[in-house]
């Protein structure tokens, strides 16, 4: 047990200040600290994917980083990621609320347990942003950092050709 | 792609609609899985949790002569720590889950696993004691202060050296590691052996993989003793018969133990009710503390805590005429169920049963002997041993077509069975203790589509000409199988009408990915001329609904989709006679559309949500023997198990000084029956298919001599990616099953069946080395580099002699 260190970061833009032990990862931290499950812990050295966020608005595996690393950070995880804003060129209106990756998931059966799907999903984020016209060996060279059992990966690569489409400026 | 050629819809259907069955509606559970609302077992929080972590043998096999749980007991945050020797009464050998089937030749030896070792450690990663702690941290701290005093024994890592006769003793309370000792036969083997133009002999290996479902085991356990009630989170595949072991085990009646299986991350077999020693010791554990309290594996635990399987040897034997017409197939086999045999003989006789085929087989002879090693514990992983008996069939049948100079399609198609020998009867029992018996199919039609969708007939002076003129090693492969799907006993599910005109539908299978909050809310919606999304699906939730077994054995949309039809059509038709009195019309002018019951032709009409306020009168008086509302339970039990079938094809570059592989193309044509969702149909498919390619050229579990697990992580145990599973081509056959009104049979193992087999014939085509024979799985880049030199190195060397 070590001592514990004051922290603060803004997730999903909400501020919070927790008193946390150095060695605390920072995916225990916004499962467990802050209650935000949406996150999901797949390997715990980096391999899944599943525990992917933004911080500072780049993926990083949440597994591999102590949550005192992120001190001073903005984090994104999958529960900000829809937000009223969001939801250009989705077709069906009861989905536009979501994000039109989140949208175009649902749409081509892009998820199954969907365990690994905030991961893929804060993945994709930045990679659409810097990337909004990938072909798909770009696409899924991308998707090889994210571990999916029950996928295939087909509808995974179709969903982000889908969110693509929708995306470009 | 349906047949209307071989598709009936049962009379009894209301018309289609494009949420119904057979449409792709959007899934129901998909938005809350997006955005992070879904519950899984680790996202329960409750005040005052506690967690537990467990201490795991080292060793795979000793005798455990102390556990000193001192030191831990002392540690900041530490609350309490258990050996087996602190269970009490509690600790007993769990269930043996399947007994062995009706079978006149058989020896069964059953030793099951226990909640903590006590005299002796059996598996790496069996537990010994487990801390509670109040965080995780604390408790893995704990776990480190425990002293573990093992003395090791010889162990047994190689499933034929485990029956010799100086074999170290795994159990002692029996005479050898012998597990089980079946025979079963039809026809007779011998004679047919005798009659035959040609007997061909090989020795196959299939060894052991992972499931690896991305979301680990869990539970979560509450003991309230005010409201007395027991509630578990568990990741499990089948929380119905986990609540009511447990209820027996604790003392508990049914009624006050609730098992959820909320969002599962990823069941593929390992999570079905094993009662696994955390299963049973974390509830024990929050009623003793009178606390919640919660256990996550981590992945590395999750390599040898969790079940495996696969690990099989076999001699087999197939007898042919000239023509390729099979006369009969022996194969006698050793399986390796691990340390322990709680699930019994399923997966052998899945085996068994399977290598049948699709084919006439007149005389067959199998034997198989089941041993105990000190490995992980076996029970089925996607496919359940039906991949054996594929990879034997399909490889004698390749080598057959080889020596008889038959092409591999035609010696397939010659021995298919037509679709006038149904119901065939194979003369040998089913893991479901029934008889084999196929119940339909329609396998050349099948083949017939692969065969043209790869271009099977233009592939030598195509595709496959073009690769060699370029010094490149390209290959086709196609292979069927058939697998036996849907089996009892049975599901059940209710289905009911709110007030607001919703449909709510519960059932007790748990969920694991499959989209049962869609398919099942389709098969409702269907009778009830609703939307899919108008129904409010509940699994796995035993408060919900608690009869029923589990998802396993691709049974879901067989077994309890069935039971959803039934329950739907019920309350169909009290919807109908409450509304022909309501609306004075005869049933006949009825129609449900539109969530209205409305008069044909006349306007009239009512919303199913003031139909279901009426049906639940709150004055006056009802007619005598008038049930209240608009809701009905139904149940489903096959009398046997659906026959699903299918084949793969596939186009495969080798390159032989790397051996690294490119799946060029790669297509399946599946019969499902009748199809409720094609979108979730192909996404089975394509997530089998994967899982079969990891088993093929990516995944093995590699022991040491010490049966010590060697890549027991993701950067040492490789899971395919992106870049490894191809574009997926798929096709449907629909060959309606008569066993269940919906006509379905199961998909969700089927696409990682045939893919060993599939790999091994395609990678023979694409090296075309003289002596280059594929007869193992998995194989991997190294593995197949070995194989392609020493094939090489005695073509060189008999050429030089």
């Amino acid at each position: 047990m070590g001592e514990k260190l004051t922290i603060r970061m803004a997730v999903n833009g909400k501020t919070y200040d927790r008193s946390v032990e150095p060695r605390l990862l920072l995916s225990d931290f916004l499962r467990h600290e802050i209650q935000l499950t949406g996150t999901h812990v797949g390997c715990e050295h980096g391999v899944c994917g599943a525990c992917t966020v933004l911080v500072n608005g780049e993926s990083v595996r949440s597994c591999l980083m102590f949550a005192v690393q992120a001190d001073g950070s903005e984090i994104a995880t999958v529960e900000g990621l829809a937000t009223p804003a969001d939801g250009s060129g989705i077709p069906h209106p009861e989905d536009a609320d979501l994000h039109p990756i989140q949208a175009a998931f649902r749409e081509a059966h892009g998820l199954q347990c969907g365990f690994c799907t905030p991961g893929i999903l804060m993945t994709l984020v930045p990679f659409l942003e810097q990337n909004p016209d990938p072909d798909e060996q770009q696409i899924r060279e991308l998707l090889s950092g994210n571990l999916c059992r029950c996928t295939g990966y087909q509808n995974v690569v179709k969903a982000v050709q889908l969110a693509a489409e929708r995306m470009r400026p | 792609m349906s047949h209307d050629a071989t598709f009936t819809a049962p009379a009894t259907e209301a018309p289609a609609r494009p949420s119904q069955v057979g449409a792709s509606p959007r899934r129901n559970e998909d938005r809350r899985l997006l955005t992070g609302e879904a519950l899984f077992v680790d996202d329960v929080h409750l005040d005052g949790m506690l967690h537990a972590a467990f201490v795991r043998s080292d060793y795979a096999h000793g005798i455990l002569k102390g556990v000193d749980l001192s030191a831990a007991l002392e540690h900041p945050g530490v609350v309490a720590a258990y050996a087996a020797h602190d269970l009490g009464d509690y600790w007993e050998p769990g269930p043996l889950l399947v007994p062995p089937p009706p079978i006149d030749r058989l020896e069964f030896h059953a030793a099951t696993q226990v909640p903590l070792a006590r005299d002796k450690v059996r598996h790496v990663g069996e537990p010994i004691a487990v801390v509670v702690a109040r965080s995780r941290y604390e408790a893995e701290d704990a776990v480190a202060l425990v002293e573990v005093d093992i003395d090791p024994l010889p162990a047994v890592a190689d499933m034929e050296a485990g029956l010799e006769p100086d074999a170290p003793r795994i159990h002692e309370q029996l005479e050898s590691n012998l597990a089980a000792h079946v025979i079963q036969e039809k026809g007779a083997w011998e004679a047919a052996r005798e009659q035959a133009h040609r007997v061909i002999t090989r020795r196959f290996l299939y060894d052991r993989g992972a499931s690896a479902p991305m979301e680990n085991r869990g539970v979560v356990a509450n003991w309230d003793a005010r409201s007395r009630e027991l509630t578990v989170w568990d990741t499990t595949q089948a929380p119905i018969p986990i609540r009511n072991g447990l209820a027996a085990m604790l003392g508990l009646p049914q009624s006050e133990v609730r098992v959820i299986a909320p969002f599962i991350g990823g069941g593929f077999g390992p999570k079905i009710m094993m009662f696994y020693p955390e299963e049973v010791l974390l509830p024990w554990i929050s009623m003793r503390l009178g606390r919640p309290v919660k256990w996550i594996e981590d992945r590395q635990e999750s390599f040898f805590a969790t079940t495996q399987e696969r690990g099989q040897m076999h001699e087999a034997e197939i007898a042919v005429d000239e023509d390729g017409y099979i006369l009969g197939v022996r194969d006698v086999f050793v399986c390796d169920t691990g340390a322990y045999n709680p699930y019994g003989l399923t997966i052998p006789i899945n085996t068994q049963c399977t290598l049948l085929g699709p084919y006439r087989v007149p005389n067959y002879y199998t034997e198989f002997r089941m041993v105990f090693t000190n490995k992980p514990i076996v029970t089925p992983v996607r496919g359940a041993g039906r991949q054996h008996g594929v990879f034997v069939m399909e490889r004698l049948l390749d080598r057959a077509a080889d020596e008889l100079g038959i092409d591999r399609v035609e010696i397939r198609r010659r021995n298919y069975l037509t679709p006038d020998e149904f119901p065939h009867y194979h003369e040998i029992i089913y893991q479901d203790f029934a008889p084999l018996v196929y119940d339909s199919g329609n396998y050349a039609e099948a083949m017939d589509r692969a065969v043209e969708m790869i271009d099977y007939a233009g592939f030598e002076s195509g595709v496959g000409a073009t690769a060699r003129a370029e010094g490149r090693h390209v290959g086709i492969g196609i292979v069927s199988y058939v697998e036996g799907t849907g089996v009892g006993p049975y599901e059940g599910a209710r289905v009911g009408i709110e007030p607001g005109g919703r449909i709510n539908l519960a059932t007790g299978v748990g969920t694991q990915g499959q989209g049962h909050f869609t398919s099942f809310a389709q098969i409702a919606a269907e009778q009830l001329g609703v939307g899919a999304d108008d129904v409010e699906v509940v699994t796995g939730d035993t408060a919900r609904f608690g009869w029923g077994t589990g998802t396993f054995a691709s049974r879901g949309a067989v077994v309890a989709g069935n039971a959803c039809h039934a329950a739907a059509v019920t309350v169909r038709k009290k919807v109908l006679t409450l509304a022909s009195s309501v609306l004075g019309a005869a049933e006949e002018d009825l129609e449900l559309a539109d969530g209205l019951v409305r008069v044909v032709g006349t306007g009239a009409s009512i919303s199913l949500g003031d139909l279901a306020a009426l049906a639940n009168p709150l004055r006056g008086a009802v007619t005598p023997g008038t049930d209240p509302g608009l809701e009905a339970t139904a149940y489903f039990g096959p009398e046997r198990g659906v026959t699903a079938s299918g084949v793969h094809a596939m186009i495969l570059e080798v390159d032989p000084e790397t051996a690294e592989i490119d799946i060029l193309r790669y297509v399946v044509v599946h019969d499902c029956g009748r199809v409720i969702n094609p979108m979730i149909v192909e996404g089975q498919i394509h997530g089998g298919v994967a899982h079969g390619i990891g088993n093929s050229f990516y995944e093995q579990l590699v022991f040491d001599e010490g049966a010590q697990l060697l890549n027991a992580s993701f950067m040492d145990y490789l899971l395919p990616t992106a870049m490894d599973v191809p574009h997926i081509e798929t096709a449907h056959v629909e060959t309606p099953s008569p066993l269940n009104p919906l006509g379905v049979k199961g998909v969700g193992e089927a696409g990682a069946i045939p893919v060993g087999a599939l790999f091994a014939q395609a990678f023979e085509n694409a090296l075309g080395i003289e002596g280059f024979e594929v007869l193992e799985m998995p194989l991997s880049p190294n593995r197949l580099f070995e194989l392609i030199r020493d094939a090489r190195n005695a073509h060189d060397a008999r050429d030089g002699g």
